[in-house]
């Protein structure tokens, strides 16, 4: 059991043709663990996470990815949440005219198979946004639509309460919020995370978010590979050196 | 496959604008009007407004319709307002404009049906009030006048279903401080054909909202013009259209800012499905020298949701003074949007249920609009039908 990648190779579709993002990738996360990627713009970090997730631009060329035994390279994105991976974006995408009560309940029945019960989930919808801080008329709302920064990490939040998958990424959740919604955000991963059996992959810019959500392992991750792994004491290390010797030493390789 | 055009909010005024209170538009892509049926030749084709239409589609209509051929009209009709037949002299004196086209013209001269519907002075009228048109395979004309007390408020639906070929003169007088939601919803069988023309005058600090819904027919063709007749009016038109194979479906629409201080907003949005599907949207206002202070902005938006049908759409701004608010346009024509279809599958939704919910969205914006919770819902389960013959039942 564990999302488990390997040597992965991806490439992005460019106008001057494909462009290899991803140079070989390793990584293992078991049900429980947090681990961190962090690494400086331009790294590679969301192409992870989005050829992961299975975003059409992205293209594995090489090596594998499972989830819990089962390959995600060929799965289309719906098919790979169904397996149940949940990608948290840094930059949630606008629906108009889609409310939010009727994209989660069409989410919800999809990845758990059948709709959920219309006595419950009402509630269960309701107590999730104001755990997040968000008024219940947020249901109301466009998905996304005229939402906030703030307020879209958090909806992300609120649905991975709800779809509650079987491993998370978060990409750069913590990416342009206040210390209150920054708080407010790691407590819903935390609450997530308490269930002893999920895995997160948490993707971030900088050590911040760390102070609230405990990695188990922090990797530093450069031009597209991972260039060093540790505990939480790296993190610590890299607050105070930044990522220069890295990127200098990956350039060196070059 | 995709154009965006925005002038922005900073348009420069031509050299020469002529200074002229009472001038008609002189505008190429808007005749002059006039009820004389001669002033207005059979289109050959190659006429700025004619130019994207099948004209032998839409024949029958540059004829004279059936003789003593009459609409089959069902009304509801809430208190206070009253529906009449009136005389052709009356309805042309109490116009809001004169016919711009041949088949407008023809349907004020040979209309089988003149009518007037008022709304009185001060009538605040709740529930709809619905003129149900039902073609049964006649050539049709008709002039219908409505006309809205001050202070008025009232929501006006026009629906169209049944195979007909129906030319129609519509004149909507809105009177100071009035509120008017104007719905027309052409629901038409497969082989109808509807051409015509709907003019509006919004008076003094009016508000004025058109709905405009075209599914069925096999060509429909709808011209609105808009002016006001005083500062204040605000004028709110939203269109919806889903065109199927060998559909063709055009609104072209004119807003002159003639008076200071007005608003509009055109928001026409369209899907596409089917061989030979084609939407045609032409948005054109005016801006007068007078009309200082105005602001207005168009968009129209098509979403093509197979091979082989096209969209043309074409914004229009017409600027005669500097001094405005704000001025633009855009319009947008492309497939599904892959960054909204990637975000719903990554939460586990199927790529056709996906696409259903942004079609859905996309139309539920205007739907909601228009205020008469019956129809919305009847609409929203006709998008889905329309849905359903290229992307299948719901899941």
């Amino acid at each position: 059991m564990s999302l488990s990648i390997n040597d992965l190779h991806v490439d992005v579709a460019t106008e001057a043709g494909p462009k290899e993002i991803l140079k070989g990738v390793n990584l293992e996360i078991k049900p429980g663990e947090v681990h961190a990627i962090m690494g400086p713009n331009g790294s590679g970090k969301s192409t992870l996470a989005y050829s992961l997730a299975g975003h059409p631009k992205y293209t594995i060329t090489s090596g594998s990815a499972s989830l819990d035994g089962v390959e995600l390279n060929g799965l289309t994105a719906d098919e790979r949440a169904r397996a149940g991976l949940y990608l948290a974006m840094q930059y949630p995408v606008e629906v108009p005219g889609v409310s939010m009560a009727n994209f989660l309940r069409t989410a919800k029945t999809a990845v758990s198979g059948e709709a959920p019960k219309v006595r419950t989930w009402v509630k269960e919808v309701n107590a999730a946004m104001n755990k997040m801080g968000l008024d219940s008329d947020f249901a109301q709302r466009s998905l996304n639509e005229g939402f906030s920064g703030g307020e879209k990490k958090r909806a992300e939040i609120v649905q991975l309460d709800l779809l509650n998958p079987k491993y998370a990424i978060l990409d750069e959740t913590d990416s342009g919020l206040d210390i209150d919604a920054l708080r407010v955000v790691s407590d819903g991963v935390n609450r997530y995370m308490e269930q002893g059996d999920r895995g997160l992959l948490l993707i971030t810019h900088y050590t911040r978010i760390l102070n609230y959500i405990k990695p188990d392992v922090v990797h530093i991750y450069v031009d597209g590979r991972v260039v060093d792994q540790g505990g939480p004491e790296l993190a610590n290390a890299l607050e105070s050196t930044g990522y220069d010797k890295y990127v200098s030493a990956a350039k060196a390789d070059a | 496959m995709s154009t965006t055009l925005d002038l922005g909010d900073a348009p420069t005024p031509p050299d020469n604008p002529v200074a002229s209170a009472d001038r008609r538009v002189e505008s190429h892509l808007h005749p002059s009007p006039s009820w004389d049926v001669a002033d207005h030749p059979e289109p050959v084709g190659t006429e700025e407004v004619w130019r994207f239409t099948p004209l032998h589609r839409i024949k029958a209509l540059f004829a004279e319709p059936d003789p003593g051929a009459r609409i089959e009209r069902h009304v509801d009709l809430p208190e206070g307002v009253t529906l009449s037949e009136i005389g052709a002299q009356e309805a042309r004196e109490l116009a809001a404009e004169g016919p711009i086209d041949r088949v407008a013209a023809l349907a004020a001269e040979h209309a089988g049906t003149i009518s007037r519907l008022d709304v009185p002075n001060d009538a605040v009228v709740d529930d709809a009030i619905i003129l149900e048109t039902t073609g049964t395979g006649a050539a049709l004309a008709e002039h219908l006048v409505v006309t809205v007390g001050r202070h008025a408020q009232a929501t006006v639906v026009l629906r169209h279903q049944g195979s007909a070929r129906y030319a129609a003169k519509v004149d909507v007088r809105v009177g100071e401080g009035a509120h008017l939601n104007f719905v027309s919803v052409q629901d038409w069988a497969d082989d109808a054909v509807h051409g015509g023309q709907t003019s509006f005058v919004i008076g003094r600090d009016a508000q004025v909202r058109t709905i405009d819904v075209s599914l069925g027919g096999d060509l429909v063709r709808l011209t609105d013009t808009a002016r006001y007749d005083g500062p204040g009016g605000t004028l709110e038109q939203f269109g919806l259209y889903f065109v199927d194979a060998g559909q063709h479906i055009e609104h072209r629409l004119l807003v002159d800012h003639n008076q200071p201080k007005t608003v509009s907003n055109v928001d026409y949005r369209g899907a596409l499905q089917g061989d030979g599907a084609h939407s045609v949207w032409v948005g054109d206002v005016v801006i007068r020298p007078e009309a200082l202070g105005i602001s207005t902005y168009e968009q129209n938006r098509n979403l093509v949701l197979t091979d082989g049908a096209w969209a043309d759409s074409v914004p229009n701004l017409e600027i005669e003074t500097g001094e405005i608010e704000g001025a633009g346009h855009s319009s947008t024509t492309g497939r599904f949007d892959d960054e909204q279809l990637f975000y719903l599958t990554s939460r586990g939704i199927g790529e056709l249920e996906a696409k259903r919910l942004v079609v859905q969205g996309f139309f539920a914006d205007i739907i909601r609009r228009i205020g008469v919770p019956s129809l919305e819902a009847k609409l929203m389960e006709d998008i889905e039908s329309e849905l359903a013959v290229t992307m299948g039942g719901a899941q």
